[in-house]
């Protein structure tokens, strides 16, 4: 048996990586940064989906990862332009300044 | 021979009513309004008769009488349908409901002829009718809760009713909110009942409540449920501490305060207490905490109703205080009584609130008594009626007040219903409670009587120069001949009425009592099962001891009612100057005259001051101060909560994201404990 | 491998339907002259609506199918929550018809999104496959986003749709993290081969950070505290008719997903959160519901205290037993109905740009529009759950069933939030009825009569709300159908 890296390690690593994008989209202020943590942790389940589908010799876990990739990308196309279409009408980036809907 | 009641006529036909009226009413002249609006309860009303004629000649075993009307819900075993269920019960009711609501529906033409929504009003009255009729009828607990809520419902829209007129909304709401509370107690007796007896039909729950001991040695089931559908009662029938509503309920037109908050809705409670007379019959806790809350409520809201100055106010008080007694006759296990002072009260106090009306009516919308008097020449009708009214409700024999009070004092006296729970000292304190509350009763009835219709007219400063003719529209005038023939019939209703119930010790055979047996049987055989435990049955010679014994207390009574009239009849009638020298005295201001009143002063100072102070304290301090503040309060602080919860929505994502990352963290570390044990 | 059939087809029928209907709106959106009404294309829409109910009715003939390699099922469950959907779109789109012209909103855009958001609500329910969940919940989640923004030029509109969707992305990753524990934990993402084994071979700690994942991601979607942050600036800042949609589809979608992972695949562990985020779902809810002063945002409070009032009828299902189930069954198609009411008559009465959705703008509603007023207050008597209404016997089964499975505290705690949700609802009927009609905006607000679509609309959420009130058997017993398909 070859040595390989445990299938822990990725584990950890990904749960690292999600808890990297949950700090991220909390303490990041501009919108594109946070979503980029958004893209982050959907990164990080993939890449446990792949560890798993290693473990269980299966390769439905890899299918996931592109179906997860497709919508993360969809999820994109419409994000931008949300994000475009509040920079047009507040003019910033800034997530701490989009707050007029509170209470 | 299969008799078909179809008693699904006697709620159709208001229903029918408040349709035509609502939808068609906008319409329509005043007269025809009116004849729709009367025409259908008075419908109802015909057919209860005719119900009520057939059943009498019902085989004994189909009463109960059920009549299924359609499948409503069925979950698993669980199963509750539109049915109709009718006892002597239920039927003493839906005569009580139909015929004093047909009388007041008659009033209502003449009393309402001047406001604006005339067809509204008539299209909720019947709505009221509707669910009044179904909680009656109703034959199990769901369905007699949708009528629970309808009543709700359409009192709220008849109180509201004065639209625009902030005080009568608040009112409204106020009504609403504290029934919530109601239900909230309702609702769980409920489920409790699913729960255990997979049912909610009152056949099925009663059938299987059979089995059940009574509850002597401590609270169990069926002293849970039961005190839960009391919570339910309590708010319904106005009593302490739910009882905040009613008074305020007083905003809405004299009409609804007779039928809804007086004669009908309000004895809902007592209904349902009485209707499920085998579950409480069975728990001699609950029966406790029924009469003690009863009898507080009456007392408290007595001396409450002897400083009111405005007399729908001083009724309301006085109908709180009258629905304590029933609460208490529940309480003592005395159902029948309870339920004959409901019948009886309905008729007096329907009467105290028409002819309340037509002095109203009179004097164009005054409602203040310190601004009344004097008013037994303008308007006769109104007077003599009222003096019926007044003289039942103050238990005068043979009026019908008398009657059913004393059987609850007597009920109250002996019962040995509440042995387990306390001592004979309970009886006489709930007794003794009760008499007071009789004798404070007639004081403020005769307080109200003097100071409306003797003495001399205080009203009408502005044309007070000018007295007489010039002034004749101004002048109290008496009501039309359609608000005065139900007030005359309600009158001998209130005279004649008790005689329904002339107890044994009077040489009567109690009638009423005897009807109503059947429905209380099941629960006077629980108590006979209890009893026989410890006591002995009575003997030949006890019986007469007993007889004696409530001839005397029937003496008290009266005697108490006669006190009563006697210190209205001097402060109000023979000394007026006395009550405006009470409160200058408590204000601290001495008369310079004062050896000519010695004897005044010491009135005062021994029997006038304390009990004034103590309707005041109970008025202001408790009433005014701690429960309408406890409900106010209450608002407040969840309105203050609601504000610093507001807070957490900052509006800002960071910090919204922040909530749903500490929630998932929470979450996350308890259910990776939970897999790691 | 098996080759697709036509039952396969069959299995997905009204997805295919509607997202076929949206398609055809979008191309047809060019053709309609610039300037001209775009009614038409709504009528197309609702067309599409009815047609995939069509679908779904053919369905039902043939109960219990599997598709697509057992990733589709159609079931008792997935009929009901299809009929539920294609009836709340069906009255939202009506309802939205004259909202659209007024607030010059792209048609073509605005119906295809809500039919292809129905595509994905419509397959959430019907999935039993995680990762088809997954998919489908985001179809459903990506329209919405879209749709909260679709007033572009209004800043608060642009904002919602920022909030829904970075927070909505963000728990999405919660969700799906979910699901990649629970493959590893169990090798298979099916709901259907889950349940088995989990319980053959013990659990393993992974299903339980797995279900936690799941349910925080859910929990966002159903807006159940705390993950319910968003709803009330989500709810007020976008379309009325919206939102109409959003708080009633894609909630009871997310519904059906909870309950297929928490029951079908019968998951551990999940008991004490679901019982405090129901506690504190009512209570944040509610609470926060008294002091607001714009409906919509009121409504919103409402609706995360409905979640709550859901949650308890979770909290109250135990193993083969289908009254907590069926409750929560029917309280979906109960709220469905009544609250997708409320909101419509809020975006009728809303006027250009919005500007009419403080309670106070419903003074003196009863004179102007006495019908509206009447259809609002009895919604609002829905709401609080006042008898012969919808709302009462969805409180009576979800509480009766919570009492029965012994979670007293919870009862008593529900029962008396639903006492303080009557306070706030009854302040709007009361300014309906009880206050005058304020002079200052006489002229343009309300003198709009109701027209025919939108009334449709609200009658036909009227209609449901009073026949789920009082003749509620026959949903009743579908529910239970349904809740038995679930546990099978």
């Amino acid at each position: 048996m070859m040595n390989t890296v445990p299938i822990s390690w990725y584990l950890v690593l990904s749960a690292v990586l999600f808890a990297c994008g949950v700090t991220g989209f909390i303490i990041k202020r501009n919108i594109i940064t946070i979503f980029m943590s958004i893209e982050l942790m959907l990164n990080a389940v993939n890449l446990s989906f792949v560890a798993f589908a290693y473990q269980w010799k299966q390769l439905n876990g890899e299918v996931f990862v592109f179906f997860v990739m497709v919508v993360a990308a969809a999820e994109a196309a419409v994000g931008l332009a949300i994000i475009i279409s509040v920079f047009r009408t507040r003019e910033t980036l800034s997530v701490d300044k989009v707050d007029l809907l509170k209470l | 021979m299969t008799t078909n009641l179809h008693l699904w006529l006697i709620p159709l036909l208001p229903l029918a009513g408040a349709a035509l009226n609502g939808l068609l009413g906008r319409g329509l002249s005043k007269r025809a309004v009116a004849i729709i609006g009367v025409g259908f309860p008075g419908a109802a009303f015909a057919w209860a008769l005719v119900v009520a004629s057939r059943f009498v000649a019902l085989p004994f075993e189909r009463i109960p009488y059920t009549e299924y009307i359609l499948p409503w819900i069925a979950a698993g075993s669980f199963q509750a349908n539109i049915a109709f269920y009718l006892d002597q019960l239920s039927l003493v009711m839906l005569l009580v409901v139909t015929g004093v609501g047909l009388l007041i529906h008659v009033y209502s033409v003449g009393y309402m002829e001047h406001e604006g929504g005339y067809y509204r009003f008539f299209a909720y009255l019947n709505l009221f009718m509707f669910f009044m009729l179904m909680l009656i009828l109703a034959d199990n607990y769901l369905l007699m809760f949708v009528g629970w809520e309808g009543v709700g419902l359409a009192s709220y829209l008849l109180i509201g009713f004065f639209f625009l007129k902030q005080s009568a909304a608040n009112a409204g709401k106020k009504a609403f909110i504290v029934n919530r509370v109601g239900d909230f107690g309702f609702l769980l007796g409920m489920f409790l009942l699913i729960r255990h007896f997979d049912s909610l039909n009152f056949a099925d729950v009663f059938k299987a409540v059979s089995h059940y001991p009574v509850e002597t040695a401590g609270a169990g089931l069926l002293t849970a449920i039961s005190l839960l559908l009391m919570v339910g009662a309590t708010g319904k029938s106005a009593q302490l501490p739910l009882y905040v509503w009613l008074p305020d309920a007083m905003e809405g037109p004299t009409p609804v305060s007779a039928l809804i908050h007086a004669a009908t809705m309000v004895t809902a409670g007592i209904y349902m207490i009485a209707r499920s007379n085998p579950l409480f019959s069975r728990s001699p806790i609950a029966l406790t905490v029924v009469a003690v809350i009863g009898c507080l409520t009456a007392i408290f809201a007595a001396t409450i109703g002897m400083t009111q100055t405005d007399i729908k106010r001083v009724l309301a008080y006085s109908t709180i205080s009258q629905l304590g007694y029933m609460f208490m006759a529940c309480g003592v296990a005395a159902y029948s009584a309870g339920i004959f002072h409901l019948m009886t009260h309905a008729f007096f106090k329907a009467l105290l609130f028409l002819c309340a009306g037509s002095v109203i009516h009179a004097l164009s919308g005054e409602q203040d008594m310190r601004r009344m008097g004097g008013l037994r020449k303008q308007i006769p009708w109104t007077f003599w009626t009222m003096t019926a009214g007044t003289f039942a409700i103050a238990g005068f024999p043979p009026l019908a007040g008398f009657f059913s009070k004393d059987e609850i004092l007597w009920k109250a006296w002996s019962t040995t219903a509440l042995r387990s729970v306390a001592g004979p000292a309970l009886n006489y304190t709930l007794w003794t409670l009760a008499l007071l509350t009789a004798g404070l009763t007639s004081f403020y009835m005769f307080r109200l009587w003097f100071l409306t219709f003797f003495g001399e007219f205080r009203g009408g400063s502005a044309d007070a120069h000018g007295h007489g003719d010039a002034h004749a529209s101004h002048s109290p005038h008496e009501s039309p001949g359609i608000m005065l023939g139900p007030l005359v019939l309600l009158a001998i209703l209130s005279v004649f009425g008790g005689w329904a119930g002339v107890p044994h010790a009077l040489g009567g055979s109690n009638r009423f009592d005897q009807f109503l047996a059947p429905v209380i049987q099941s629960s006077s055989e629980a108590m006979s099962a209890g009893q026989r435990a410890g006591e002995p049955q009575p003997e030949a010679a006890e019986e007469h001891a007993e007889r004696n014994a409530e001839l005397a207390l029937t003496a008290a009574s009266v005697g108490v009612a006669a006190i009563g009239f006697g210190f209205a009849w001097l402060f109000y009638f023979k000394r007026r100057d006395l009550p405006a020298r009470v409160t200058a005295v408590l204000g601290g201001i001495y008369d310079t005259v004062r050896d000519k009143y010695y004897v005044d002063e010491l009135y005062h100072a021994l029997f006038v001051r304390p009990i004034v102070g103590i309707s005041n304290f109970f008025w202001r301090d408790i009433d005014v101060g701690v429960i309408d503040a406890t409900v106010n309060g209450a608002a407040h602080a969840s309105q203050d909560v609601s504000d610093s919860l507001r807070r957490m929505q900052s509006g800002n994502i960071r910090s919204y994201a922040g909530w749903i990352a500490t929630g998932a963290a929470l979450v996350i570390v308890y259910m990776i404990w939970l897999g790691a044990r | 491998m098996n080759p697709i059939t036509n039952t396969d087809y069959v299995t997905i029928l009204p997805e295919l339907v509607l997202a076929a209907f949206g398609l055809i709106v979008m191309l047809v959106e060019p053709f309609v002259t610039k300037g001209g009404s775009r009614k038409p294309l709504g009528y197309l829409a609702c067309l599409g609506a009815l047609a995939s109910l069509a679908a779904t009715w053919y369905q039902a003939g043939s109960p219990y199918t599997q598709g697509f390699f057992k990733m589709v099922l159609v079931d008792h469950f997935s009929v009901f929550f299809h009929v539920v959907i294609a009836l709340v779109l069906f009255v939202a789109l009506l309802g939205s018809l004259d909202y659209v012209e007024r607030q010059h909103i792209r048609a073509g855009e605005f119906y295809a999104l809500m039919l292809f958001g129905a595509v994905g609500m419509d397959l959430m329910s019907s999935a039993t496959e995680l990762v088809l969940i997954f998919i489908a919940l985001e179809i459903s989640s990506i329209s919405t986003y879209i749709l909260a923004g679709m007033r572009r030029r209004v800043a608060i509109s642009a904002e919602a749709s920022l909030k829904y969707f970075l927070l909505g992305s963000f728990a999405t990753g919660f969700f799906l993290y979910g699901v990649s524990l629970m493959f590893g934990a169990t090798g298979t993402t099916s709901i259907l081969a889950i349940g088995p084994q989990l319980h053959a071979g013990g659990f393993n700690p992974l299903v339980f950070a797995a279900v936690a994942l799941m349910f925080v991601g859910l929990g966002f979607k159903i807006a159940s505290a705390p993950f319910h942050v968003w709803t009330p600036d989500v709810y007020e800042g976008a379309p009325a008719p919206v939102v109409a949609f959003m708080s009633t589809a894609p909630k009871a979608a997310a519904f059906a997903v909870l309950l297929r992972v928490l029951f079908a695949a019968w998951t551990p562990g999940w008991f004490w959160p679901v019982w405090i985020s129901a506690a504190l779902s009512m209570t944040l809810g509610n609470i926060g519901a008294l002091r607001q002063t714009n409906i919509k945002r009121m409504l919103a409070y409402s609706s995360i205290a409905h979640a709550g009032y859901l949650l308890v009828a979770f909290a109250a299902s135990k193993a083969a037993d289908t009254a907590g189930i069926s409750a929560a069954i029917f309280y979906t198609a109960a709220y469905a109905a009544m609250n997708v009411g409320a909101f419509l008559v809020i975006s009728h009465l809303a006027g250009e740009g919005e500007r009419f959705v403080a309670i106070d703008d419903y003074a003196g509603l009863s004179r102007r529009q006495p019908a509206v007023a009447a259809s609002l207050a009895l919604l609002l008597l829905s709401l609080i759950g006042i008898p012969a209404t919808g709302g009462f016997f969805a409180k009576f089964y979800v509480f009766s069933a919570a009492l029965q499975a012994n979670l007293v505290g919870l009862t008593i705690l529900g029962l008396i939030n639903s006492g303080i949700a009557a306070y706030y609802y009854l302040r709007v009927i009361v300014v309906m009825y009880m206050r005058e009609h304020p002079a200052e905006h006489e002229h343009g607000h309300g003198a709009e009569r109701i027209t025919i679509p939108e009334g449709v609309a609200l009658t036909l959420s009227v209609l449901a709300t009073l026949y789920l009130g009082i003749m509620p058997n026959r949903v009743l017993q579908l529910a239970i159908e349904a809740a038995k398909d679930l546990l099978r």
